[in-house]
C-alpha cells in the first residue's frame, strides 16, 4: 500500500497517529467493563465458594481435570498464534498473517469442541442445574449452586470466545486481500488485545474450577 | 440577484429519515436521544401522576394494590433507566463534549450511534414488558420479588435494562477516549471546561459500574429462566449478595446522574454571573473524588438487611465522606455568584435552583448515612423525598438549565426568555410543594410503596399531589415553547449569552464538522478578563 494507511483516515482524527491512540485506550477501556462484567459473576463464585468451601471441593470433582489441562494448552497456545498475527502484520507479512490467524480460529474452535463434550457429559450426569439436577451426596443444593456458577462463567466465557473466533474470521477475509499493512494494522492489534483478555479469564477459571481444594 | 443561502449545518446539510437514522454526527445522535428521552420522560411522569392520584385519597380508591406495586415500578425504572442516566451525559454530553474541546466527532461516531440504538432496543423491551403485564418488582429487582415471588414480565423488563446498560458503556467509553486523545492543541487538562471533567467522572462511573448490574440482572434473569438458586436461599443461595451487587451499581449510578449536571452548573453559574469559577482545580478534582468515593458507599442502602454493624458503620463514615466533594462545589459555586453581576435569564434561575434543591437533598442524605436515623426512616417517604430532591431538584433541573442555556447553540433559534422564567419558577414551587410534604410524611412514619395510609397522613398527600400537578404544567411549558422556537424563535447567533467555552466560537446551529476554522483555545472561565486570550503554556 503506498498511500501509508492514509485512506484508513477518518475524518474527525488529525492523523493515523491519533486515531491509533484513540483505538487502543477504547480497547482497554472496554476490556477494563469486561473485567467489571465477569467480576460480578466471580463475586457470586467467592462467596460461595468460601461459604460452602467442602461442597464446592466435593463437586469440582465432577469436572474432568484432564481436558480442562488440554483445553488451558490449546488456550495458552491460541495466544501464541494470536500474537504472532500482530507481529506478522505489523512486519508486512501477509501469508504468516493468514497462517496465523487460522492457526487461533482453529485453536479456539478446538476449546469449544471440548468445552462442548464436557458440557454434553454433565447434561448426561444430571449435573447441569434445574429440575433435571440429580446429585449424590447430602450437599447437593450447594453442588447444585456450584454447577449454576459452573455454566454460568465458562458460558459466558465460551460466549467471548465465539465473539472472537467472528472477529478472526473477518480479519482472515480481510487479511487474504492484503488489507493490513506495516503502516495500518489496527483491527489486527486490537482483535489481539480482545483475544488475550478472553484467554486469561480462561487462566483464572481453570484453577478456581477444576483445581481448588481438590486434593481436599 | 443573489439568493439568500443559509450556510450549511448540522441540521441542513442533509434531509430525510435516512440521513438522521444512519447519522454519525454526534450532534444529530444528541437530538435523537433527546427525542427518545423525552418520550420516555412522559411515560415516566404519566406513571408518577397516576401515583399521586392514587395517593389522594388513604383508601385505595383508584389503583389496586398489584396495579400501585407495577406503577411505582415502572415510574421509577423508566425514569432511572431510560431518562435520568442517559439525560445529560447522553444529550448535552454527546452535543457538547466534542464541541467544548475543539474536535470534529466523538473518537468513535458509529458507536455512538450504536449506543442510541442500544437504548432504543432496551425501552422497547422495557414498553413491552410494560404493556403485556407489566412488572411488580419495585425498579430495585430484589430477590425473591424479582425471583420466586414475583409472576409478572421481570425477564423482559430485566434484559431491557440489561441492554440499555451498553448504551451507557459505550456512552462513557467513547466520551473517556474522545477526551484523552481528541483535546485541541494546547488544550491542557486544567483549561478543559468542567462540564468536561464532570462527565470525565460519569463516564468512569458508567464503565467501572454498568458491567456490574448486567451480570446482576442477568443472574436474575438466568435464575428466573432456568430455575436455579443463585439468589434463593431455599437452594443455598444468598438474596443479600444481590443487594450487593445491584447497589455496587446503583449507588454509583446516583453519581452517574448527578455529576452531569454539577458540570452544568459550573457553566450556567459562571456565565450567569460574568465570573470565573472560584477554585477550578477543586471543583474539577471534587468530580472526581465523588466517583471515587461512590463506589465505597453502597452499604448503606443496606443498614436494615442483615449487614453486620461493623460494615455498616464503615459505609455509614464513607457516605458522609461523600459530602465533601459535594460540599466544595456548592461552596464554590456560592462563592462564584458573590459579587458578581448575576444575570436572571432562565438557565440561571434552574441553576440556582439545582444549588438549593441540591444542599436539601444532600443533606438529608447524611440524616440517612446516619445509622440510628436510617433505621427510623429506612423505607419511609423521607428516602423518597431525599432522592427525588437529588434527581428530580438535582439532575432534571440542571438539565432543564443546560437545556436552555445550550438550545440557541442546537437549534440556532432562541426561546421566549419571559415565559422560560416563569416555567422555571412553576417548576421550582411545584417541586417544593411534591416533595417537601413527603419529607414530614416519611419523618412521621409514612412507609413507601403503599397504596393505602392511614387518615392523618391524607392533608400532607394532598399537598404533594397538589405540588405534582403544578410541577406537571412547568415541564410542560417547556415542551411547547421549545418546540415552538424551533419554527418561530429569533436567530441566537453564534454566542447570544456572551459565554467563553469553546463551542460559542463556531456559528449556531454548528456546522457538520463543528468548527469551520480551528477554535481560539484559551482559559475556559475567561469572564472577568475581557475575553483575553491566555498566553502560551499558562494554566488556567
Amino acid at each position: 500500500m503506498a498511500d501509508g494507511g492514509a485512506r484508513h483516515l477518518a475524518h474527525h482524527f488529525e492523523d493515523l497517529e491519533q486515531q491509533h491512540q484513540a483505538a487502543s485506550l477504547g480497547m482497554w477501556v472496554f476490556l477494563v467493563t469486561e473485567v467489571m462484567f465477569f467480576g460480578g459473576a466471580l463475586l457470586t463464585y467467592v462467596v460461595y465458594r468460601a461459604r460452602y468451601a467442602d461442597a464446592f471441593a466435593h463437586a469440582s470433582h465432577h469436572l474432568d481435570v484432564t481436558l480442562g489441562t488440554f483445553n488451558t494448552v490449546v488456550l495458552i497456545t491460541s495466544s501464541l498464534t494470536m500474537a504472532l498475527s500482530v507481529w506478522s502484520a505489523a512486519a508486512d507479512r501477509r501469508r504468516t498473517l493468514v497462517g496465523m490467524l487460522s492457526a487461533t480460529m482453529l485453536l479456539g474452535s478446538v476449546f469449544l469442541v471440548v468445552k462442548g463434550y464436557e458440557y454434553a457429559h454433565k447434561f448426561h450426569e444430571h449435573l447441569v442445574p434445574g429440575p433435571f439436577f440429580r446429585y449424590p451426596g447430602p450437599d447437593a443444593p450447594e453442588a447444585e449452586l456450584f454447577f449454576s456458577v459452573y455454566f454460568i462463567l465458562t458460558g459466558i466465557h465460551a460466549l467471548h470466545m465465539v465473539i472472537g473466533i467472528g472477529c478472526l474470521a473477518y480479519l482472515l477475509l480481510r487479511a487474504r486481500r492484503g488489507a493490513f499493512t506495516a503502516a495500518w494494522s489496527t483491527p489486527v492489534e486490537m482483535v489481539g488485545l480482545y483475544w488475550h483478555f478472553v484467554d486469561i479469564v480462561w487462566i483464572f477459571l481453570f484453577p478456581l474450577l477444576y483445581l481448588i481444594g481438590r486434593h481436599a | 440577484m443573489s439568493v439568500p443561502t443559509r450556510k450549511a449545518d448540522y441540521l441542513n446539510v442533509d434531509y430525510g429519515v435516512r440521513s438522521w437514522l444512519f447519522t454519525t454526527d454526534h450532534k444529530r445522535i444528541a437530538l435523537l436521544y433527546l427525542i427518545v428521552i423525552t418520550i420516555m420522560f412522559a411515560i415516566g411522569g404519566l406513571f408518577a401522576l397516576a401515583i399521586r392520584l392514587e395517593l389522594l385519597t388513604p383508601a385505595g380508591e383508584l389503583l389496586q394494590a398489584d396495579t400501585y406495586n407495577k406503577f411505582f415500578t415502572m415510574h421509577g425504572v423508566i425514569m432511572v433507566f431510560f431518562f435520568l442516566i442517559p439525560s445529560i451525559p447522553a444529550v448535552l454530553g454527546n452535543f457538547l463534549v466534542p464541541m467544548m474541546i475543539g474536535a470534529r466527532d466523538l473518537a468513535f461516531p458509529r458507536l455512538n450511534l450504536l449506543s442510541w440504538y442500544v437504548l432504543v432496543v432496551g425501552a422497547l423491551f422495557a414498553l413491552w414488558a410494560m404493556v403485556t403485564g407489566g412488572v411488580d418488582t419495585g425498579w430495585t429487582f430484589y430477590t425473591p420479588y424479582s425471583s420466586t415471588a414475583s409472576h409478572t414480565n421481570v425477564i423482559p423488563m430485566a434484559l431491557g435494562v440489561f441492554i440499555t446498560g451498553f448504551s451507557s458503556i459505550l456512552t462513557g467509553l467513547n466520551f473517556i477516549v474522545t477526551i484523552h486523545t481528541m483535546r485541541a492543541p494546547g488544550l491542557t487538562w486544567f483549561r478543559l471546561p468542567l462540564f468536561i471533567w464532570a462527565h470525565y467522572a460519569t463516564s468512569v462511573i458508567m464503565i467501572l459500574g454498568t458491567p456490574v448490574i448486567a451480570i446482576t440482572v442477568a443472574l436474575v434473569g438466568i435464575e428466573r429462566a432456568f430455575r436455579v438458586g443463585i439468589f434463593d436461599p431455599a437452594l443455598g443461595g444468598d438474596p443479600i449478595l444481590f443487594q450487593h451487587l445491584f447497589w455496587f451499581y446503583s449507588h454509583p449510578a446516583v453519581y452517574i446522574m448527578i455529576l452531569p449536571s454539577m458540570g452544568v452548573i459550573s457553566e450556567l453559574v459562571t456565565c450567569f454571573s460574568r465570573k470565573r469559577i472560584f477554585g477550578y482545580t477543586f471543583v474539577a478534582a471534587s468530580s472526581l473524588l465523588i466517583a471515587v468515593f461512590g463506589f465505597l458507599v453502597w452499604g448503606h442502602h443496606m443498614f436494615v438487611a442483615g449487614q453486620s454493624a461493623y460494615a455498616s458503620f464503615i459505609f455509614s463514615f464513607l457516605s458522609m465522606v461523600v459530602a465533601i466533594p459535594s460540599a466544595v462545589k456548592v461552596f464554590n459555586w456560592t462563592a462564584t455568584l458573590y459579587r458578581g453581576s448575576i444575570a436572571w435569564d432562565a438557565p440561571m434561575l434552574f441553576a440556582l435552583g439545582f444549588i438549593g434543591l441540591f444542599t436539601i437533598g444532600g443533606l438529608t442524605g447524611i440524616f440517612l448515612a446516619t445509622l440510628g436515623i436510617d433505621v427510623h426512616v429506612h423505607d419511609t417517604y423521607f428516602v423518597v423525598a431525599h432522592f427525588h430532591y437529588i434527581m428530580v431538584g438535582g439532575a432534571i433541573m440542571a438539565y432543564m438549565g443546560g437545556l436552555h442555556f445550550w438550545w440557541p447553540k442546537m437549534t440556532g433559534r432562541l426561546y421566549p426568555e419571559w415565559i422560560a422564567r416563569i416555567a422555571g419558577i412553576v417548576i421550582f414551587l411545584g417541586f417544593n410543594l411534591t416533595f417537601f410534604p413527603q419529607f414530614v410524611l416519611g419523618y412521621l412514619g409514612m412507609p413507601r410503596r403503599y397504596h393505602v395510609y392511614p387518615d392523618e397522613f391524607q392533608v400532607l398527600n394532598v399537598l404533594s399531589t397538589a405540588g405534582a400537578s403544578i410541577l406537571g404544567v412547568g415541564y410542560l411549558l417547556p415542551l411547547v415553547y421549545l418546540t415552538w422556537s424551533l419554527r418561530y424563535g429569533p436567530a441566537a447567533g453564534p454566542n447570544p449569552w456572551g459565554a467563553t467555552g469553546l463551542e460559542w466560537q463556531t456559528p449556531s446551529p454548528p456546522p457538520p464538522e463543528n468548527f469551520t476554522q480551528a477554535p481560539e483555545v484559551r482559559d475556559a472561565y475567561d469572564y472577568d478578563t475581557g475575553l483575553a486570550p491566555l498566553p502560551e503554556g499558562a494554566r488556567g
